[in-house]
């Protein structure tokens, strides 16, 4: 386990292994060569995806990326214009929504207006001709879990909107179904609330051991929940990964912009040896990053580093690299921490973030500081596209 | 709450016109003002008029114009119990009312189990077709409701369009008698009212979440289960504003029973208007006109009631 840890990066979810890494693990589920097309727009465009048991894998993107169209491909909803849809082995072509082993959480809830929280939560069970003792036994548990026995009465509008979120949540696991579907699940929600739910459907993932796929704009959200990412773009999946390999080894622009904040540098190879680059900078000052990429020198490349791994000190300090001048041209005071505006003497304007680990002091820096500043040879991603 | 904010909003607006000075310096607030408009014109030819109906059920017959007294003898008396007595008394009176019960009551289903699959239907079209589908139902109002009626005779008569088509195709050896009938009856009334039917449902079933069908099939649910257990529950308000529009009409329906309908349909429009014109009994015709409205209030005043509870659930 140690050595996995190492290479691959021990997922949030600790009980769940990487099972993604493991050449032998059979895939849950598997979506092969899929293609979604409404006359001609091409909403996916050829997407194979692997997603093992137990995992909770999110889909992420911009709207009219195709990650709600594929979400809706595995529940039955729509059926895929060329490819194939293995869910537990089983192909699931001609196979509607209601014969499927998945149930979905729909983003504005779908909860049946004029049934009671416990008439909506029993409706799947009902559909299955499970016996009354049964039903009866499995929504209590459930609306035990998700703390709305005493609204058991209620119908969906008299509760608030937290509350209706896990009813739809309840009402899509009483079935345990072997994949669950969520379809934005948290984008209702205030912010306490969401960070609130968010650790919930990670408990309540660990607990049943359901696989689940997430279908999420947000890259918070996106990052706290999941065992791996996949990134979408344009109805294709531009990077699959943990978070922290997304968050770290972006593979283009596109995704290192999304997901998070970072700065983009432009500049060409100097150095390309197997233990590091190095790389002039069209803002000025060399790049040293301690680990190489397959390019030749002379190669036009991006640079990012995300703003929380920058360091700002008022030292004039004179590196031979990773090492700029600037001058604070802003400060926005987040209390935990202080996002920096530094305009480089290149003109171009970079964040920073920085802890504010002591109080208010002589160290301080302050509007229109002059400051050095610098980084890790290990911080800054080098980028081809 | 939401009155005082508009009231609130209204003090805000900036005071002009004479209008206006005029109102204040009366002391009546436009609020009062647009409320009182409708309020009088109801209270003035409605409610009036209805009283009036139930002072000339409290008459006595004579052969004078206007045809009742409230004098007998040299004195004034009010005679309640002849009028009303005699539509508990004469079986006729009875007979007719339940007929025409039942007469609505039949069309009115029948206008349901027709309109909902055309509603159905029209709310799952493309935008565009919906709106021809929607010009389409409301197209026959642009025609005289009486012609419409009419013109119907000329389908349904012996020899008339159907029954010269259907003996042209030698289907039928004699015409089949169709004029003058409960079925003519049965057929006009479901014919001018299905619109009314259509449009509530169509409004209510336009604006139902697909994600709900989607939800109930994802939990395991057949479409056609899914139909019954969403989809019609939550199109009820719809069912109950169509039925009404069509069932409260039809109740008191004169002109398709006195046209199509034979001496053996017998609603009670026909048997007031016989008593207004032929008999020129008023105080009696209008005794059955106020009955006619009460038993109508009852089921508007469901109605009405349901209604407020919709729009409680809305906000």
């Amino acid at each position: 386990m140690a050595a996995v840890e190492k290479t691959t990066k021990q997922p949030q979810n600790k009980h769940v292994s990487a099972s993604w890494t493991d050449p032998k693990a059979e895939p849950y589920i598997r979506i092969e060569n899929v293609t979604k097309k409404f006359g001609e727009f091409v909403a996916v465009n050829n997407v194979s995806l692997n997603i093992y048991r137990g995992e909770l894998f999110s889909l992420l993107g911009g709207s009219g990326c195709g990650k709600t169209t594929l979400l809706r491909m595995l529940a039955g909803f729509e059926s895929p214009s060329a490819g194939k849809i293995f869910i537990d082995g089983v192909d699931m072509a001609g196979i509607p929504p209601y014969d499927r082993p998945t149930n979905m959480m729909f983003q504005s809830y779908a909860l049946f207006p004029h049934m009671t929280v416990e008439q909506n939560v029993s409706f799947g069970l009902k559909q299955d001709k499970y016996p009354e003792s049964e039903v009866k036994q499995r929504v209590a548990q459930m609306l035990d879990m998700v703390q709305l026995t005493p609204f058991s009465k209620r119908k969906p509008h008299q509760l608030s909107g937290g509350q209706r979120q896990r009813v739809a949540l309840a009402r899509s696991l009483v079935k345990q179904p072997k994949l669950l579907l969520l379809d934005e699940p948290l984008g209702a929600l205030d912010k306490k609330l969401r960070e609130a739910t968010q650790f919930e459907l990670m408990n309540i993932q660990d607990r049943l051991g359901i696989t689940f796929i997430v279908v999420t704009h947000d890259q918070e959200e996106a990052m706290t929940l999941s065992t791996r990412i996949g990134v979408m773009n344009a109805g294709q999946i531009v990077q699959i990964g943990t978070p922290q390999e997304i968050y770290e080894y972006p593979q283009n622009k596109m995704i290192a912009d999304f997901i998070g904040s970072v700065n983009l540098f432009e500049g060409q190879i100097v150095e390309d040896e197997q233990d590091h680059v190095l790389i002039r900078s069209d803002e000025g000052g060399d790049i040293y990053i301690d680990h190489g990429i397959s390019s030749a020198p002379g190669a036009r490349v991006w640079v990012a580093i995300r703003p929380e791994k920058i360091h700002l000190t008022k030292q004039d300090l004179t590196e031979p690299n990773n090492c700029v001048k600037g001058v604070v041209k802003g400060i926005a005071y987040m209390g935990n921490l202080s996002i920096y505006l530094v305009q480089l003497d290149s003109g171009k304007q970079i964040k920073v973030t920085m802890p504010n680990q002591m109080r208010a002091s002589e160290m301080m820096i302050d509007w229109d500081d002059r400051v050095s500043v610098t980084w890790h040879p290990n911080s800054p991603v080098a980028l081809l596209s | 709450m939401a009155s005082t904010d508009i009231a609130n909003r209204a003090s805000r607006l900036p005071a002009s016109g004479w209008l206006e000075s005029l109102l204040t310096g009366l002391g009546i607030r436009g609020r009062t003002l647009v409320i009182a408009i409708p309020f009088v014109w109801l209270l003035l030819f409605f409610f009036l008029p209805f009283l009036i109906v139930i002072w000339v059920s409290t008459s006595f017959v004579v052969i004078a114009q206007p045809p009742y007294t409230h004098i007998q003898d040299g004195t004034f008396t009010l005679n309640i119990g002849e009028s009303f007595g005699r539509l508990v008394s004469d079986a006729l009176y009875i007979k007719a009312y339940l007929n025409s019960l039942q007469v609505a009551a039949l069309s009115t289903i029948l206008c349901l189990i027709i309109g909902y699959p055309l509603a159905y239907g029209m709310a799952r079209c493309s935008q565009s077709t919906r709106n021809i589908l929607l010009m389409l139902v409301i197209l026959p109002f642009w025609t005289s409701f009486l012609i419409r009626v009419y013109a119907w005779i000329g389908l349904l008569k012996n020899n008339g369009l159907i029954n010269e088509i259907l003996l042209s195709l030698n289907i039928i050896d004699s015409p089949l008698n169709m004029m003058n009938t409960n079925f003519a009856v049965y057929l006009g009334i479901v014919y001018s009212y299905l619109p009314f039917m259509i449009l509530p449902l169509y409004a209510n079933l336009e604006k139902m979440d697909l994600a709900l069908i989607e939800a109930a099939t994802d939990l395991g649910c057949k479409p056609l289960k899914a139909f019954f257990l969403i989809t019609v529950p939550l199109s009820f308000p719809g069912i109950v504003a169509g039925s009404m529009l069509v069932f409260i009409p039809a109740v008191g329906e004169y002109v398709i029973p006195e046209l199509l309908g034979g001496p053996s349909s017998l609603m009670i429009g026909r048997v007031l208007v016989n008593e207004f014109f032929s008999n020129r009994d008023w105080p009696t015709a209008s005794a059955v006109a106020v009955a006619i409205l009460l038993a109508l209030v009852v089921p508007l005043m469901i109605y009405q009631k349901y209604q407020d509870k919709e729009l409680e659930k809305e906000s």
